[in-house]
């Protein structure tokens, strides 16, 4: 599998009344063809602004993508996203990468057709006629489960349940075959049934049209069975990436570690008590000068407070961004780390 | 977890509850049609225990724990809350009997008034029920702040200078201050991040340990409810299906709905979740105006017989407190 998307040193900011938010802070990573990379954070923590920036969609002003590179593409037409034509993002916009919302009562147009919205772009970007776009949407809606879709195509979105609007928005997503699936949380506003049904449909149709998905959660769950691998991020920075199995059973960074140990499992089998991460995220517009985690971290050491690190590999695909080797440290006292990586 | 294997005391016990809302249409705003929100309950809750109420939206979950403190005046059916009957209680009584009963809400940005301090929001509840003189009501509520982990400092801001967490917090001292028995925690930690819900769980059931709380707890979120849970009731189109011991129910899930809800929930281990056989139920819940004849889930039940269509099975124990409703087991 190729390389498809490259994304160096991205860095996005508000500038707003308040002070500059720094929503995006130096993000890097990669994805191959056909690969499903899931990007994973509480709220505020950068993920959806960061792939919005992909597509240059950050509201502008007050937002601007302040430096970095997105090359995407197959080796003989790569382009970095940031620097092309207002013409050609639009033509990768939907058609080379299509996005799906979390809220699938509020993207789709509420005085507008189903059948409507989803051939107005396979006319714009395939350049189908009425008839044979209708032909299609007729065969995308079938696709992704949509009963006698046929008989739907003039129904309005209030029509739809949740699961069908979020199914509607993935016939859109796929209309055009994406080389790329950029998925925002988009199983948070179901129900759990429903979710599994998206989910297992996602699965299906990647199998099928073979495209790369990155998928935002902020839900651990869903991740595990969907993801190859994982990107972590809080306050804007990439914290940790890894293959999803080692991500799972071989945390390194505290945050992580935070994550995972307060999620309660469906599958314990003893009452365990949740061990939370203590306090809030720090505030975006005044980051502190060190580590973003420092002030909640049980690892951290003194050297923490006043150097921001660097996201390093500390194995086959794992890169970390921590002073601490928590494998060898204990947790709890303020300057407890021993053992320190590099 | 205190009442596993003592004696049981039933503090809370509800027969045949019914919550319908009248549907009005027509210039003449005539009544054409129900919604069947709440459609015939029959369960106890124990004391000191945590009872976990599960289903997807719109199953009726959030109207039951209204209805049984009274909130919404029931259609049908009785609430015996230490031995009293609270749908035939009114005016200065029912106010009297919820002290005893508190309530903790889903949104923590909708439920504090944003004009009034944490001090008065806090204090409400004691000036309303006519608790204490201002001093000792202004002690309490420093006090409260701190039980809840906040510090008695924050006593005069406003709801805005806080997150959602410890908004949350704030919402869970209100609901402490008249001492109540019994709280109703209806989604207290969906709207807030996985790491800040560990810490709002945390403090729910140390202030049970603390304060020998009962709880119902509603929530949609499976892993959570089985976290916090005693025992668990599974509700779907307003009637519950199951209702069985925590480790009963994910060991040994009898109805065809439970089971499917616990396979569709996510494990976070990437493990596991490669192991496992997902049940993919076909389509979506039916409107509550209308639920289908017979059983309610026959439309999308995986099982379905021809009998499920016409009778509705019975709710019933199946040993040791394992309820189900359903005709796979009913010979």
């Amino acid at each position: 599998m190729g390389r498809l998307l490259d994304v160096k040193g991205l860095e996005t900011r508000f500038f707003t009344q308040d002070g500059v938010v720094h929503a995006v802070n130096g993000i890097s990573y990669t994805l191959d063809e056909g690969e499903t990379l899931a990007i994973v954070g509480e709220s505020g923590c950068g993920k959806s602004v960061g792939v919005m920036s992909l597509l240059r969609l950050i509201p502008q002003p007050p937002g601007k993508i302040t430096s970095g590179e997105v090359w995407f593409g197959a080796n003989s037409d790569r382009k970095n996203l940031l620097r092309i034509g207002d013409d050609e993002i639009r033509q990768v916009r939907g058609n080379r990468i299509a996005m799906i919302f979390q809220d699938p009562m509020t993207s789709l147009n509420p005085v507008l057709t189903i059948g409507f919205q989803v051939s107005e772009a396979l006319m714009l970007h395939m350049g189908l006629d009425k008839a044979a776009a209708k032909k299609r949407t007729i065969d995308l809606l079938e696709m992704v489960g949509i009963p006698r879709a046929a008989d739907r195509l003039d129904d309005y979105p209030h029509q739809f349940s949740g699961g069908m609007r979020q199914r509607v928005m993935i016939a859109m997503g796929l209309s055009c075959n994406p080389q790329l699936l950029i998925a925002d949380e988009p199983t948070t506003a179901l129900d759990v049934t429903i979710q599994a049904q998206i989910t297992e449909l996602v699965k299906r149709l990647q199998h099928e049209i073979g495209m790369a998905i990155i998928w935002i959660t902020h839900d651990l769950g869903v991740v595990a069975g969907l993801a190859q691998r994982v990107v972590v991020m809080y306050a804007g920075f990439i914290v940790e990436e890894a293959p999803v199995k080692e991500l799972y059973g071989n945390p390194r960074h505290p945050y992580t570690l935070g994550l995972l140990g307060s999620l309660p499992r469906l599958d314990e089998h003893r009452a365990r008590r949740l061990t939370s991460i203590e306090g809030l995220p720090p505030d975006l517009i005044d980051l502190p000068k060190g580590c973003p985690f420092y002030a909640r971290c049980r690892y951290r050491i003194e050297q923490c407070e006043t150097e921001n690190p660097g996201l390093e590999p500390v194995g086959p695909g794992h890169r970390i961004a921590c002073w601490v080797d928590i494998g060898s440290a204990e947790p709890g006292f303020a300057d407890g780390g021993r053992g320190r990586l590099q | 977890m205190s009442t596993n294997g003592h004696s049981k005391q039933v503090l809370l016990e509800i027969k045949g509850l019914k919550m319908y809302f009248p549907i009005f249409r027509g210039i003449l705003q005539r009544k054409v049609a129900d919604v069947k929100a709440v459609d015939g309950l029959d369960f106890q809750v124990y004391q000191g225990e945590t009872l976990g109420l599960v289903g997807e939206s719109g199953c009726g979950k959030s109207t039951t724990g209204r209805a049984i403190l009274q909130l919404y005046r029931p259609t049908a059916g009785v609430v015996h809350f230490q031995g009293t009957n609270l749908t035939t209680v009114k005016g200065e009584d029912l106010r009297r009997m919820r002290r005893q009963m508190q309530m903790i809400f889903q949104d923590p940005y909708a439920s504090l008034n944003p004009r009034m301090t944490v001090g008065s929001i806090i204090s409400e509840p004691l000036e309303v029920h006519n608790i204490g003189t201002r001093p000792e009501r202004l002690e309490r509520v420093r006090e409260l702040l701190r039980v809840v982990g906040l510090n008695p400092y924050f006593i005069n801001r406003y709801p805005h200078e806080f997150s959602g967490g410890q908004r949350q917090r704030i919402g869970v001292a209100r609901a402490l201050a008249v001492n109540p028995s019994f709280i109703v925690c209806d989604e207290p930690i969906s709207a807030l991040d996985v790491s800040i819900q560990a810490q709002i769980i945390n403090l729910l059931e140390d202030l049970q340990e603390q304060f020998g709380l009962t709880y119902l707890f509603i929530a949609h979120d499976l892993s959570v409810v089985r976290h916090i849970s005693d025992r668990i009731a599974v509700m779907y189109l307003g009637k519950i299906v199951e209702l069985a011991d925590r480790d009963e129910l994910y060991q040994n899930p009898m109805h065809p709905y439970a089971q499917a809800l616990l396979s569709a929930v996510p494990i976070p281990d990437p493990v596991v979740e490669e192991k496992r056989k997902r049940i993919i139920l076909e389509g979506d819940v039916p409107t509550p105006v209308n639920p289908p004849k017979g059983c309610h889930f026959c439309t999308r039940c995986p099982k379905v017989m021809e009998i499920c269509h016409d009778n509705e099975p019975e709710f019933r124990d199946y040993g040791a407190g394992h309820f189900v409703a359903c005709w796979l087991y009913q010979k």
